[in-house]
């Protein structure tokens, strides 16, 4: 059943289910920190449409920064303007930033662990019909690998919205993630949020295995542990929002608890969620684990659908990875 | 600051270059031939032109000065200690284990630099974004920053350059050290660079040209710099890499070779014996 302290969607799994954009939830969220906090600004590297930036710059014109279609200068400057005092927030598409800039982030926000803030939209396989030279897969691991960098997943549009005024409070460089569809918001005003803590979703007296999602693949898993349910497998499914620093807390207690894990991201799973949660595992506790994510290949054009179909990516890939790990459990 | 005359900074100017080919020859490693190149620029900053107070690093009006070619900074180490930013016994320990004085600046062992820097680029942007901010908040203090030629290369400088113009961050002065070498030889046959000139002159940015050695024309051209209230200025600072030692002077194969003990007594005998004045060339 549903973990009744997180406060989830009455609607979690009804048909009719709101659905929004998580790159909405990030451009109001801005707003109100931009409202709070005059620190607050916002580069732009030639997509505030679509980064939703354009909120933020509608309402504070003189706070918004326009650099140009030039991901280098984008945190470069961000840098220069966080050592003066500022807030910095970066907008561009994951596969430019952080794709195109890594070392100026290491080098120039890294190293002397500035407040920047990247925010990488339009990542995934989920941008679809814009093809493989867009998808951004690489992120979370481009960024975990930074000492100092904190990284956020956000499941849906509230959570998005939360992370971000979370993160213009706190005096720390981060990274954020953010797909280009729109998805289900399962969540409530009044679920929390906090970095570096998941979110367990589910409970259950006699779970057998924990699924451990991040992004759009929190709400596949929860899909996933419905119709397990419904045959009578039992599930623990965890939003790990915050990628850095990881709940290793929560991680170790559910092997302890279930003793196999499936994790899912929409991201490589060299150097993603699951790489993490088995490092993590094979530090403290390890136990049997599969990994469901993008397995070494660059994606291509196609309908979300359709492209989590072929990359493994769907409740049903969910569904036989907890059978799979149940009976390597149970050899 | 006391006030120095031209010949009093030329005399520190001697003492800092011994100092940077000691500091070279301890340390077994680094880049001789532009950190003395730029050893006049840095003591005109320093002595004349920067508004700072080594007793207060952290002042939030003082004058900015990014290092960008992070390689050369046993010349602002050298330089930082002769004012009183440190002790000058720490010049000895450039580049060793926790020394404050890292093989590259790190701001994290010396909170007085203003950033963290050696990967080439990306100085000037940083510095746009401290030029940027401070002109949000009507701040009067004026960022510095010192570029090299080969950095040229990278893109990331150029589209700080573009940014710089578009704004006119006029509160933003450029050095360039114009001293022709970079690692693979000199830069107009690694990647032609001129016509420099020309090239800043299509971004909007004011262009002045100095011998980079003649600290008058230094501070004179920083002067002039502050009272350009149209543009963003860009000093092009004509210097010879490895001034002061014959042997190293315009030499690619110096640009980051340290020099063995019998060379540097040579080379501290030739500074001993520059006159002073500056020489044309």
């Amino acid at each position: 059943m549903l973990n009744s302290k997180l406060f989830l969607s009455d609607k979690i799994f009804k048909k009719d289910i709101e659905v929004k954009l998580m790159r909405d939830g990030f451009g109001l969220g801005l707003l109100e920190a931009g409202e709070k906090d005059p620190r607050i600004v916002v580069l732009s590297a030639d997509l505030k449409e679509s980064t939703k930036a354009s909120y933020f710059a509608e309402k504070f014109p003189e706070r918004f920064i326009e650099v140009g279609v030039a991901e280098q200068a984008l945190v470069t400057i961000a840098s220069g303007m966080a050592n003066y005092g500022k807030i910095p927030f970066c907008t561009s598409y994951a596969i430019f930033s952080p794709g195109r800039n890594w070392e100026q982030i290491r080098t120039t926000i890294g190293i002397d662990s500035y407040p920047v803030k990247i925010i990488g939209a339009q990542s995934g396989l989920n941008i679809g019909h814009y093809g493989v030279t867009h998808q951004g897969l690489e992120d979370i691991a481009l960024m975990t690998v930074i000492p100092n960098m904190n990284v956020v997943v956000p499941s849906d549009y509230l959570e998005a919205k939360k992370a971000i005024l979370l993160m213009a409070e706190d005096n720390k460089p981060y990274y954020m993630r953010l797909p280009r569809i729109e998805s289900p918001v399962y969540t409530t005003e009044k679920t929390p949020f906090k970095f570096g803590k998941a979110n367990v979703l589910t409970e259950s007296k006699n779970p057998e295995v924990t699924i451990v999602a991040t992004g759009l693949m929190v709400y596949e898993a929860l899909l996933a542990y419905k119709e397990l349910e419904k045959n009578g497998i039992e599930t623990i499914v965890v939003n790990m929002h915050t990628i850095k620093q990881i709940d290793e807390e929560t991680i170790i207690r559910q092997a302890k608890l279930t003793g196999a894990v499936v994790t899912v991201e929409e991201h490589q799973v060299i150097g993603g969620l699951g790489s993490i949660v088995s490092s993590v595992l094979s530090n403290n506790f390890p136990v049997p684990m599969e990994i469901l994510g993008v397995q070494d290949r660059f994606g291509q054009s196609g309908k979300p659908k359709e492209l989590f179909e072929e990359y493994g990516l769907t409740k049903e890939d969910i569904i036989k990875a907890v059978k799979k790990v149940i009976a390597r459990k149970n050899s | 600051m006391k006030t120095h005359t031209i010949d009093e900074l030329q005399e520190v100017a001697k003492e800092v270059r011994r100092d940077v080919v000691k500091m070279i020859l301890k340390a077994g490693a680094g880049h001789p031939a532009g950190s003395l190149g730029m050893v006049d620029v840095f003591v005109a900053l320093y002595y004349a032109i920067l508004r700072n107070d080594p007793k207060n690093p952290e002042w939030e009006d003082r004058d900015r000065l990014i290092l960008s070619n992070g390689h050369i900074c046993p010349a602002r180490y050298a330089v930082m200690s002769h004012v009183g930013y440190f002790e000058h016994k720490n010049l000895l320990k450039l580049g060793s284990f926790k020394s404050i004085l890292q093989g590259h600046p790190d701001k994290r062992f010396l909170s007085s630099l203003e950033t963290t820097s050696g990967p080439l680029g990306s100085g000037l942007a940083q510095a746009a974004g401290i030029a940027y901010a401070a002109r949000m908040d009507q701040k009067r203090f004026r960022t510095f920053v010192i570029t090299s030629d080969g950095e040229h290369d990278e893109g990331n400088h150029w589209e700080a350059v573009a940014f710089v113009g578009k704004n006119n961050l006029s509160n933003l002065t450029m050095i360039v050290d114009r001293n022709n070498i970079q690692i693979d030889g000199f830069t107009e046959e690694v990647m032609p660079l001129e016509p420099l000139i020309d090239k800043y002159k299509a971004f909007h940015w004011a262009i002045l040209e100095v011998d980079g050695h003649n600290i008058k024309e230094i501070v004179e051209a920083c002067n002039k710099a502050r009272a350009i209230y149209e543009n963003p200025t860009v000093i092009i600072a004509r210097t010879i890499p490895g001034k002061g030692v014959p042997f190293m002077e315009g030499n690619p194969n110096w640009h980051s070779k340290a020099p063995n003990s019998d060379e540097v007594r040579e080379a501290i005998k030739d500074i001993r014996n520059m006159k002073g004045e500056i020489e044309d060339y």
